[in-house]
């Protein structure tokens, strides 16, 4: 019998028993029970092909992503402490941030990430098709991605006002524009013309979806707070369901896919 | 459960209430849901005022005049007799183009669409030329500008005796 070290009696103290309901990962169960007893882990997949997992097979590109959005959660967390979305504030915040505070660079660390992020989900996707990942029985989990795409690049516009710069307000006084022209749902788009019985208008600036995401006609401050709640809590909790979902349905879908 | 109660509600009976609850759940939670979207649509807001007095035809020279633009949005020009309040919304995307008066002509920043005095668009994305708005006399001769009336030029509209002001 081999001489016992100090890692065998700390794993056979309670606290590390209480903790780690199994034994050493030496063999294939307990390898299993590393990832199905974990909550963080159980939404990975149990065993992976070591072809599925090399670097020029996945490019890490869904892990990046998943790396870059929980370092654009805990910055974006920590902007908060000094932001405050008020026509008043919200400028005069943003170059505190950059001037009165350690670490200015931080906001900047947050803006390079959500363009990174951008980027890494587009490539992510492109590794995705180029290897055939969204055939079954993986094509639900291709749908999912897609929204994933969507509300990232959604995450990206509604940060855009908060600076609450030139840039921002004509940002997104183009961007909801382009919400006015939404056919039947938008009083500038094809259709409102058609909703409307004589002097009545069915569709206008006053009951659009532009109003509802702007809460009025104008760029202005409820804009900035609608645009502060939708970035801040509302889309990253979506974003945050569905990440459990598009991991948990990679473990239900046989695995990351393999080359063939 | 006792051996009457067991008679009083069959298997029949029991999903019969169990249908009437569920949908009765389905349906407040439905009329919440739609409660929320109404919610999202404030009744009141804060947005400009849509109107406003613009003093005297007299206080106008010839040309574009942009005392009321950072205030209300609007350019007062008067060219050949008649004075209108012109928007300075770009009918591209709804950006707020500059007067180039070096250049006479209104020109947006975000993607260049260009515009003569008269609001006519001659460069650029814009679809379609500046709106105007509707434009009277008070009783007590002074201008009176209101935004919520709008005449197109693409529609023939600026024939309307609203759309300007004989000066």
């Amino acid at each position: 019998m081999a001489k016992k070290g100090v890692a065998d009696y700390i794993r056979e103290t309670q606290v590390w028993k209480s903790i780690f309901r199994h034994g050493p990962p030496t063999d294939a169960r307990n390898r299993a029970a590393v990832v199905a007893g974990n909550v963080f882990l159980h939404l990975h997949p149990i065993k992976l092909k070591r072809s599925g997992v090399q670097l020029g097979y996945t490019w890490c590109m869904g892990g990046l992503t998943f790396f870059i959005f929980l370092a654009l959660t805990v910055t974006g967390l920590l902007l908060m402490f000094y932001y405050r979305p008020t026509a008043e504030y919200a400028y005069n915040d943003i170059i505190a941030l950059k001037e009165h505070v350690p670490l200015g660079i931080m906001r900047e660390i947050h803006r390079w990430g959500a363009h990174a992020m951008v980027i890494t989900v587009w490539l992510h996707m492109f590794r995705v098709f180029m290897t055939g990942s969204y055939k079954p029985p993986r094509e639900f989990n291709w749908g999912v991605g897609v929204v994933l795409l969507i509300l990232t690049l959604l995450l990206s516009f509604t940060g855009y006002l908060l600076p609450w710069d030139q840039l921002a307000i004509w940002a997104i006084a183009v961007g909801s524009n382009m919400a006015k022209a939404t056919p039947f749902l938008g009083h500038g788009g094809p259709g409102a013309a058609l909703a409307q019985i004589g002097d009545f208008v069915m569709v206008s600036d006053k009951n659009d979806v532009r109003f509802q995401l702007l809460g009025g006609r104008f760029v202005g401050e409820p804009a900035l707070l609608r645009f502060y709640i939708l970035h801040c809590v509302f889309i990253p909790l979506v974003v945050g369901v569905l990440i459990a979902v598009h991991f948990w349905r990679v473990r239900k879908d046989g695995g990351i896919s393999a080359p063939l | 459960m006792s051996d009457e109660s067991k008679k009083q509600l069959n298997r029949r009976e029991f999903f019969s209430f169990v249908t009437v609850g569920w949908v009765a759940f389905t349906s407040a939670v439905a009329g919440l849901a739609s409660l929320a979207f109404r919610y999202s649509y404030p009744n009141v807001t804060f947005d400009p005022e849509m109107d406003f007095i613009a003093g005297f035809p007299a206080d106008y020279e010839e040309g574009v005049d942009e005392r009321w633009k950072n205030g209300f949005g609007v350019w007062m020009v008067k060219q050949e007799g008649k004075l209108v309040a012109l928007s300075n919304i770009c009918t591209h995307l709804g950006c707020v183009p500059n007067w180039l008066p070096a250049e006479l002509k209104f020109k947006c920043p975000c993607h260049g669409s260009g515009y003569y005095m008269n609001g006519i668009n001659f460069e650029g994305p814009a679809p379609r030329p500046l709106e105007r708005y509707k434009i009277a006399l008070t009783p007590e001769g002074k201008i009176k500008v209101d935004k919520t009336k709008i005449y197109r030029y693409e529609k023939g509209q600026w024939d309307h005796p609203d759309s300007y002001l004989s000066v």
